[in-house]
């Protein structure tokens, strides 16, 4: 960034400048500050860029490819520099590994419970605040505190809230009647406390992000479809779903990769890595810490990184091929 | 443009638009000019009032958005005693204090708090100002492969951490550096988000003349960087600054790989009370509030910038 400032001074030019006039002294100069200005401009714009894609490939895509180098090696935690290779192994025990199914399925499940709700209560949400409201800031600053909340401290206090003896939870239900669960225990019960933590955390964040682009739909649209006789429902499933197609397809992807990647809330609700007693709410991400730090396999831990990779790639694929096909019907 | 617009206006006004007459009704009375209520009638859907059923929805979910940390804060002024019978408690006890300090001395809260202000602080800053740098090269600069190169910073953002765990561990391990907060600053230095945010912001904030009126001037791109862009992205940078300190202040997975409870942040201790360093439930809620205040105080203060930056970002991204 700096090299302009320090770029030697052309030979060439030193010498004219020693042996010509005042004049040729002033244009020489003038003529040096020309070539400057025009290295400066050519190249800043690199040195600009230049931290971010070192620090990105230094701690982004070296440890991407790494990790595949690494999933084809037995490598432990306790001597982390000794690598044996194993070629596929790694990937061919995790296929065997019924944890690894289980974990799988788990983070499916999980992530269609987190993502769904979430977004459709995004969505209401979003368009409630879209109306005139009275301390409409209040509201927004509000449904966002949650986003403020870190993952541990959120987990924290919802396994309390989640209790099964002295919960709040449960004392609500025993109210209405409903016997004591065991959310912890239960594969169904686990997965949607874990869920809902999620949910909590995000759903306000998501609606800002759609209020956003509702602000951003036309005001004609409404006015030509209002004088088509349409309704405020209507309104919204023909008008304001339509317009924030590309938005709604954003949030999926980044709900989606969350999702994939879930680990400090299923960590924390049970405070352990096998993410419950019979592994019912561990998901892919607490498996992966489960094969590194706790079985000391750094060499299958970067299989199942690669294959959430692969997984977030297909995903990927899917939503663009989803998009695509969207734009081609609309 | 204007005539259609009234035209528009007027037929709206002529005919009242479906479900929306009796809110324009109520909110306009005899006396309001009509042109007024034509208008609102005309963004129909749109800028309404909001009813009392909406209302009523918006305060429950903000009630549900605001009671677990209301309740973190109840059960922290509790004991564990209390905490172990039913009815729960709905309101605060006389223990907020003592909770507190066990959790700053117990969890060793105090050290982490210090730690994470650090490294969130130092990865603020350093997002900020090369995303700033990066941002305003995309934005307004000429160079080559520029498109593709953006579009690289798009991708990365497509990348889990998860994925970059096992070397870094590695790395660590060789350099021994675990237990040090360089472990966890370095690799999130920079953030491609932010470069994004940056960039879209530019390109409308900042007026190309005004670059290309220092160039004649004479001054070299540094000199337009401190001069012209900073000033110009202020707004954008402050806004920047303070989303990546929350993301930064609640990061979670690395630096539970990379710290230990002996040199902990925030995230780490409470992941240390949560698999019970600390037995006592009441003091666990503690080190949970006290983790989660700074946030919260910052929110009170600047949630109106924050709630913009969210929004921004989205429109843009």
């Amino acid at each position: 960034m700096t090299s302009s400032r320090t770029e030697p001074l052309p030979r060439v030019q030193e010498d004219g400048l020693t042996a010509g006039a005042d004049g040729d002294r002033e244009r020489s100069q003038e003529r040096r500050g020309r070539r400057r200005h025009r290295w400066d401009a050519r190249w800043s714009p690199y040195a600009f860029i230049a931290p971010f894609f070192v620090f990105f490939a230094a701690f982004g895509l070296f440890p991407l490819l790494y990790t595949g180098w690494a999933s084809l090696h037995r490598v432990s935690l306790h001597d982390p520099s000794h690598m044996e290779w194993v070629g596929m192994r790694n990937f061919s025990r995790l296929l065997e590994d019924d944890f690894f199914w289980n974990a799988l399925q788990n983070t499916f499940t999980i992530g269609v419970l987190s993502t769904v709700p979430q977004l459709l209560m995004a969505l209401g949400l979003a368009h409630l605040l879209n109306y005139k409201l009275r301390g409409s800031m209040f509201f927004r600053v509000a449904m966002l505190t949650p986003y403020a909340t870190s993952v541990a401290a959120a987990t924290l206090v919802f396994t309390m809230l989640y209790g099964r003896d002295y919960g709040m939870i449960n004392w609500g239900l025993e109210l209405v009647g409903i016997d004591h669960i065991d959310w912890e225990n239960g594969t169904w019960t686990s997965q949607l406390a874990v869920s809902s933590i999620v949910i909590w955390r995000w759903t306000g964040y998501n609606a800002l992000i759609y209020l956003a682009a509702m602000q951003a739909v036309p005001d004609d649209l409404y006015e030509s479809a209002a004088l088509d006789g349409a309704n405020r429902w209507q309104q919204f499933l023909h008008v304001t779903i339509p317009s924030l197609r590309p938005t709604i397809l954003f949030t999926v992807v980044v709900s989606t990769i969350g999702a994939t990647q879930l680990f400090g809330e299923p960590l924390l609700f049970g405070g352990s890595q096998t993410g419950g007693g019979s592994h019912q709410y561990q998901t892919l991400g607490l498996y992966l810490y489960e094969q590194g730090w706790f079985d000391f396999q750094l060499g299958r831990a970067s299989a199942i990184a690669w294959t959430m990779f692969l997984i977030l790639i297909v995903i990927g694929l899917l939503n663009w091929l989803i998009a695509k096909r969207l734009n081609k019907t609309h | 443009m204007l005539p259609t617009t009234a035209q528009r206006r007027a037929r709206a006004a002529a005919t009242p638009a479906v479900g929306t007459s009796t809110t324009t009704a109520a909110e306009s009375p005899a006396g309001t000019p009509p042109r007024k209520a034509t208008r609102r009638a005309g963004s129909a859907g749109k800028h309404l009032h909001a009813g009392r059923i909406t209302y009523g929805i918006l305060l429950l979910f903000t009630a549900g958005s605001l009671f677990p940390l209301l309740w973190t804060a109840i059960a922290a002024s509790r004991d564990n005693q209390r905490l172990a019978e039913t009815p729960p408690p709905f309101w605060f006890g006389g223990n907020l204090l003592t909770n507190m300090t066990t959790a700053w001395q117990d969890a060793n809260m105090g050290k982490a708090l210090l730690n994470t202000t650090f490294v969130a602080g130092t990865i603020a800053l350093s997002t900020v100002l090369f995303a700033t740098l990066a941002g305003y090269a995309f934005a307004k600069l000429r160079f080559r492969a520029k498109n593709a190169l953006l579009l690289m910073v798009i991708g990365t953002m497509m990348v889990p951490p998860q994925l970059s765990v096992v070397p870094l561990f590695m790395a660590i391990a060789e350099l021994e550096w675990t237990n040090q907060l360089q472990a966890v600053i370095l690799p999130m230095m920079v953030n491609a988000f932010g470069v994004f945010f940056m960039r879209q912001y530019l390109v409308n904030a900042l007026p190309t003349e005004l670059i290309e009126a220092a160039r004649v001037d004479g001054a070299h791109s540094l000199r337009i960087v401190w001069h012209v862009v900073f000033p110009v992205a202020r707004p954008a940078m402050a806004v920047l600054g303070m989303l990546t300190f929350v993301l930064a202040w609640n990061e979670f997975f690395w630096p539970i790989i990379a710290l230990t409870q002996d040199n902990p942040t925030v995230q780490v201790a409470l992941t240390g009370l949560g698999q019970g360093y600390v037995p006592d439930e009441s003091v666990i809620m503690a080190g949970a509030l006290l983790g989660t205040l700074p946030l919260l105080v910052a929110f009170a203060l600047f949630g109106k910038q924050i709630v913009g930056g969210v929004m921004q970002g989205a429109v843009k991204g």
